[in-house]
């Protein structure tokens, strides 16, 4: 069966390679920061699960303190100049957009047509992460179509590759590190203490009152932790299952379903859900890290009112 | 109530613009401090999820390929895709962009488009593009404007789009939640009510991108 950990050996062989290249890039005058990043993060997929917790915890100290020191440059890879580019583009036309398009389809093919098979009674793929494997096989094929019928030089993916590395940067490795602050966060109980502090001080005696702080409180809660999930079962256990559809007899799909979607309003005005809001900031190269967010803001206010307003309307009949 | 010393952390500090994988550090171990754990145990349980949650940074395997049809112009083409159409704006492209994500989403393909494979490559230099065949160029502003909308229409797509999905995490979560407590919901009907929310993200965010269109159009005509 393949897992995971074949996925991560890719990881790691890749971003190794990274770590080489910016050992050797004589252009980036912190290139021994970069070299050590990345080099740290091939580390953590190669061996991760051999360094115990403390060696892992001190290897996420270690790139904390990297990004934190300023220490992280950004390479200059030897790549096309946009004259050239623009020669390139109208050479090729529409056949840039092969590779892309192969991405998603191999996507697919992964998930509906290699998922189910098995081998000898064993599933090919594992079944809980069929997508992410999916998507590493997707992302060589994509790769090597793109090698073949653009021409591009056999190192060009590994070099182009850590350019983008290197202009998301620190970025990069926070969705990962705001998982594992949720994990001490959930040590520590923050969310039932938050939860306590909401329905204890917040009088819900009137329905509109009561779906206002469901509401509401998903997405302010969400933008807390970072993440809906983490805030619906508190949420829901602390105001929808006694108030919402006990006391005022509220249906319970329409009130889980319009609550998670206000929880959702929240993600899009956080920097703590950075793989949505802060990782395209840097890969679009945008100079303020909170600009996508300032673009969701107005969107994802109106939106939390029309679900409030739904949920009164919709959930009690 | 000290185990929230670790949120107001967070809050503070990204507020004031530290590093944040340095906020995040720190947090984690004001959390864990004022939970009463030493300060080895937060370092082996920050590390260990950390460990656990590598999944997360795989997505970014994607980026070779990306780096690759940059080299060949991808960028530059789909700029030049926009040149010959005067009649397309950015607010009308990106709305059709916010259509396709969401219905692609519903139908549980959330993984064939994103910021990585779509937005940066095709979306946002199209969107540029856009703007540039209005009125013959733009400036720095207007690009990172343009950029950040890009970004946002995904966002906004993929989530008021993949909760109508019945597989989706979310929906298992909610699903399986509910059955602790007692309450037997189908995802289908979870799935069938995340529809009006849908309907109105979209007819929200459009009306907020033509706004951008004229706004756009205001900008450059001065």
């Amino acid at each position: 069966m393949i897992g995971l950990s074949v996925v991560y050996v890719l990881a790691g062989i890749v971003f190794g390679a990274f770590a080489v290249l910016s050992a050797l890039d004589r252009q980036n005058p912190k290139r021994i920061g970069n070299a050590t990043f990345w080099g740290l993060v091939a580390t953590s997929f190669l061996a991760g699960d051999q360094l115990g917790d403390r060696g892992n915890g001190v290897l996420v100290l270690a790139l904390a303190l990297i990004a934190g020191f300023g220490w992280l440059g950004k390479g200059q890879p030897a790549t096309t100049s946009p004259i050239e580019r623009k020669a390139l583009a109208e050479r090729f036309g529409a056949r840039l957009f092969v590779p892309a398009l192969a991405l998603p389809l191999v996507v697919i093919f992964g998930v509906l047509v290699l998922k189910p098979l098995s081998l000898g009674g064993h599933p090919l793929l594992d079944p809980k992460q069929a997508t992410l494997i999916s998507l590493a096989l997707a992302a060589m094929v994509a790769t090597t179509v793109g090698l073949m019928l653009l021409r591009q030089p056999l190192i060009s993916p590994l070099q182009e590759g850590r350019r983008l590395m290197d202009t998301v940067g620190w970025a990069a490795l926070l969705p990962q590190m705001l998982a594992a602050l949720g994990a001490v966060f959930a040590l520590a109980g923050v969310g039932e203490t938050i939860g306590q502090l909401v329905t204890a001080w917040i009088p819900m005696d009137s329905r509109l009152t009561a779906v206002a702080v469901y509401c509401l409180g998903m997405a302010g809660f969400t933008m807390i932790m970072g993440n809906a999930f983490a805030a619906f079962p508190v949420m829901t256990a602390g105001v929808a299952l006694p108030i919402l559809i006990g006391r005022f007899d509220g249906d319970p799909a329409i009130v889980a379903s319009i609550g998670m979607l206000s929880g959702f309003c929240g993600t899009l005005m956080t920097p703590l859900a950075a793989n949505f809001n802060l990782v395209p900031a840097a890969l679009l190269e945008l100079p303020n890290r909170y600009a996508v967010i300032h673009a969701q803001i107005p969107t994802a206010l109106s939106l939390l009112i029309v679900n409030t307003g739904l949920m009164y309307v919709l959930a009690f009949r | 109530m000290l185990s929230l010393l670790g949120v107001t952390a967070v809050v503070v500090g990204f507020a004031v613009r530290l590093n944040p994988l340095l906020v995040v550090v720190g947090a984690a171990f004001i959390t864990g401090l004022a939970a009463g754990l030493s300060p080895l145990a937060v370092l082996d349980a920050f590390g260990k999820s950390f460990n656990d949650s590598r999944f997360i940074s795989v997505a970014f395997l994607v980026l070779p390929m990306i780096g690759v049809v940059e080299r060949a112009g991808i960028q530059e083409q789909a700029r030049s895709l926009m040149s010959g159409l005067r009649g397309i704006s950015v607010g009308r492209l990106l709305i059709v962009y916010l259509a396709f994500r969401q219905i692609t989403s519903a139908l549980g393909l959330t993984s064939i488009a994103g910021h990585t494979q779509t937005i940066r490559p095709i979306i946002a230099p199209m969107a540029e593009g856009a703007v540039e065949a209005h009125s013959g160029s733009i400036d720095r502003v207007t690009q990172q404007d343009v950029r950040a909308a890009a970004a946002a229409t995904d966002n906004i797509g993929l989530f008021f789009g993949e909760d109508i999905f019945i597989a989706i995490g979310s929906i298992l979560l909610m699903v399986g939640f509910l059955a602790t407590a007692g309450i037997t919901v189908d995802p289908i009907h979870l799935s069938i009510w995340a529809i009006p929310t849908a309907i109105a993200a979209f007819l929200i965010h459009a009306a907020r991108l033509l706004m951008f269109d004229r706004m756009i159009r205001r900008r450059l005509s001065r």
